[in-house]
Parts: structure tokens; sequence; C-alpha cells
């Protein structure tokens, strides 16, 4: 795996494929995530809400992606993480989570990662977009 | 037309127990495979107190109230036709189970595009943990589709 000490520009994280999306890991992060708007559980509010089915949480995705972080470095080592939600996750959906580091910079006597984060689905359609500030361990750390 | 009146409203503060139960029934609907996230002792030698809550779990917490949807109704917003739009969260100290995290949230913005077609409400959010550290900033922008 790539190590962050020696992470550069352009050098990418390890991916992070999830399996397709179902009605049931709807129902449990309902539940776990304390989102129980019925868009997400209930197919009969959806077709009310003109939606075609139920569909994913955004922030199923956002979990995902901060799980992509958080296998690669301690949450400890995460400054700031952000997405822009750019297409609606559906039933099926297998989402894969990626990203690179497109800066690197010092602040306040700490050396830190910019990192450009994707969560596509397996057409490669963009869903989440976003990114994350992660600090680098000093050595002997 | 957008109703700008009630940006700088602030929602009621929930103070949320982070329980461990919850942070293990978050990390199996989202597949977790990292035992830091399950496994107390796991935890410990990672140097976390107890289990840590994910980046992302704050946003539950700021859901855990009687009624978490209200703050978007009462802005006359529809929940059949909202959307998450952006997600933002800065960190300052992890949050475990067993403390109690106070959540003070703000309507700091409201705007409409594409001749008020879409509009958008940003929510700021202050997490504060049971020692009166702050433990993260949070935002938030819902989407609401007119037409």
């Amino acid at each position: 795996m790539a190590s962050i000490e020696t992470m550069k520009v352009g050098d990418a994280l390890p991916d992070l494929a999830k399996p397709p999306v179902n009605r049931t890991t709807l129902a449990l992060f309902c539940g776990a995530s304390n989102d129980h708007n019925p868009i997400h559980v209930d197919i009969d509010f959806a077709r009310k809400a003109g939606m075609d089915d139920v569909f994913a949480h955004g922030m199923l995705s956002m979990a995902y992606l901060g799980q992509m972080l958080t296998n690669w470095v301690p949450q400890s080592a995460i400054r700031s993480f952000g997405v822009r939600f750019g297409a609606i996750t559906h039933l099926g959906d297998e989402i894969t989570c990626s990203g690179k580091v497109v800066e690197t910079f010092e602040d306040g006597g700490e050396s830190h990662l910019r990192l450009e984060l994707a969560a596509k689905d397996q057409k490669g359609e963009i869903k989440l977009a976003g990114q994350a500030v992660v600090a680098v361990p000093r050595k002997g750390e | 037309m957008l109703d700008t009146s009630k940006i700088g409203t602030k929602s009621p503060p929930v103070s949320v127990p982070v329980e461990i139960g919850q942070l293990k029934f978050f990390a199996k609907a989202t597949g977790e495979t990292n035992l830091v996230y399950t496994d107390e002792t796991a935890a410990r030698e990672a140097g976390y107190r107890s289990l840590p809550a994910p980046p992302t779990f704050a946003f539950s917490l700021s859901n855990a109230r009687p009624d978490p949807f209200k703050r978007y109704t009462d802005l006359g917003l529809d929940l059949g036709k909202i959307l998450h739009g952006q997600q933002q969260f800065d960190y300052v100290q992890p949050i475990c189970a067993g403390d109690v995290i106070t959540i003070e949230e703000t309507l700091s913005d409201a705007y409409e595009k594409k001749g008020g077609a879409l509009q958008f409400y940003i929510f700021d959010a202050v997490a504060t943990n049971q020692h009166g550290d702050i433990v993260l900033r949070m935002k938030n922008t819902v989407v609401q589709k007119h037409g």
C-alpha cells in the first residue's frame, strides 16, 4: 500500500469497491444513520414524489468514501472532508471509491496532502466528487 | 420566491449520547471491515478511549432529534423533493462512544438558481463534547427542486 509519507501529487490511494446497493442496505442505513426520510425506504412514498423507486442516501456513499480514507490513514489524520452529491445512486449501483493527491502543503508546522475523491458507479458515472485534507505524520510518529 | 427572512435562524441545540450499539450498527450498515470501528480492544490499541465515530457519523448525530426534518419542513421544504447537495466536515477532535455531543445548527444562507427552479439552503453546525470542547464543524447544503 502507498505509504502516506512518500505520497506525491498524482499518486492514488487504494480504491474501495462496495457491493451493489440493495433494499436491505438502505433499510439498515436508514436506521443506523438516523436518516428516516421515507424517500429512501418506502417505495409508495417515492412513487408519490415522482420517483420510479427508492434511492440511496447520499451519506451512504460519503460513508464509503470515509472508509476508503480510514482504511489508508488513521482517522485522526483527517483534517477536513467534503463532497458534492452529483447524481442519485440507484438500487443495484456498485460504488467504487477512489482518491488521489492533488496538492501537498504546509500549514501550522504540519505537512498536509489535499486529496481529490470520487465515488463512481459501475458505469463510471461520478455520484460524489469531493476533497479531503490529511496530515502527514512526522517521521517516528 | 425564496424566503430569506429565516437566514440566521438557529435550530434548538440537540445533545446526543454517542452509543456504542449505534456505532456498531452504523459499521454493519456500511459494511465496515476495519476493526477499529467495531472492536473496542482494537480501538483502544489504536489510541481511542472507546469505539471512534467514523468521519461522517456527526451528520447522523445531528439527525438524532425527535423530529429531524422539522428544520426543513419549517422552511416549507418538501421531503419528497429535497436532495443533499453538499456536505462538509472540518475536524478538531475525535468523537468516541461515551461522549455526549451537542450540536448547534444555523441556517446560514439560502439562495436560488435557474429562476427559482432550484433552492439552496445552507446549514452550518458546530458540535461540542461534554467537556465543552468543539469537536467538529459541519456544513450541509440542502437543495429543493421546484416544478
